[in-house]
């Protein structure tokens, strides 16, 4: 794979040609108390010196959809999709099936848990977790 | 009072008759490169067929949809990116480029396509050709 920065000063894979995966199902802890499926967001998780992001494809999920929380050092993503768009469609054809999105993430002490940002734009949600200052690496000057 | 229920049932019922029609025939003649990406979902409503398609994290930038007759194309690039010094932890999503064509078995009126790209989902609303659509026969 070849890592060219590019302008932005990110790396990006080569591009190759797309493959179609299956949606996977969600399997909770919990189980849902009202029928309807929930899906499991594609993620990608990677961690600079500063924080932690969290990258989710949910497609159709609008922001006023979206729910995220932090509770007991659990990072909770749920994003349902608004299917009142669907009324008066009649399918005739179909590939992939629809439903919500949830998935969670267990956060080390290392994040910071009162600043997490969050942006969702074409339909995939950035979380960033900035890093506890402890957890920070700090340089250590030699006298 | 189906308080409860109601709205999830649509979504139950709107995810059976999803399931029902998974790899149905209706598209079995005109359609190339069948388990491409992206998935396609095609409905009907009222005169109109809409397709519906979904591309979380490609740019409206980054896409292209041609319309020649009955054959509609969808092509472009899905970028993955990290920062330079990132440490990747996990690497689920897919980047890629991809072109899909998808002929329907009707007519369609080519001029009166319309698209419309929103938090990852393009939906393609392809009016019926004049043509095609039926005509009610008065019974005299």
């Amino acid at each position: 794979m070849s890592k060219e920065p590019n302008r932005k000063g990110l790396t990006t894979g080569e591009l190759k040609e797309m493959a179609v995966r299956e949606k996977k199902e969600l399997v909770a802890k919990e189980e849902k108390t009202v029928p309807g499926r929930y899906f499991v967001p594609y993620a990608d998780i990677c961690e600079t010196e500063e924080a932690l992001t969290v990258v989710l494809e949910m497609p159709g999920v609008e922001k006023k959809d979206l729910d995220v929380n932090v509770e007991k050092d659990v990072l909770r993503v749920d994003g349902r999709i608004d299917f009142s768009k669907y009324k008066d469609m009649e399918p005739v054809y179909a590939e992939y099936n629809v439903g919500h999105y949830a998935r969670s993430f267990a956060l080390g002490s290392a994040v910071d848990q009162e600043r997490i940002g969050a942006n969702l734009e074409d339909g995939v949600l950035t979380l960033t977790l900035q890093k506890a200052k402890h957890a920070q690496p700090r340089k250590i000057a030699i006298g | 009072m189906a308080l409860f229920s109601d709205p999830f049932d649509a979504l139950a019922s709107l995810q059976q008759a999803l399931d029902s029609y998974r790899e149905s025939s209706w598209l079995d003649a005109g359609l190339s490169g069948g388990g491409a990406y992206p998935p396609m979902n095609v409905f009907r409503k009222g005169d109109d067929f809409v397709i519906i398609t979904e591309i979380p994290g490609v740019k409206k930038s980054d896409l292209d949809v041609q319309v020649k007759g009955r054959t509609l194309r969808l092509s472009g690039e899905k970028k993955v990116e990290f920062p330079e010094k990132a440490a990747v932890h996990r690497r689920e999503r897919l980047a890629g480029r991809f072109d899909r064509a998808l002929t329907l078995p009707v007519e369609i009126n080519p001029d009166g396509v319309k698209a419309e790209y929103r938090d990852g989902i393009l939906a393609l609303i392809l009016p019926q050709a004049e043509s095609a659509k039926a005509k009610s026969i008065t019974i005299g």
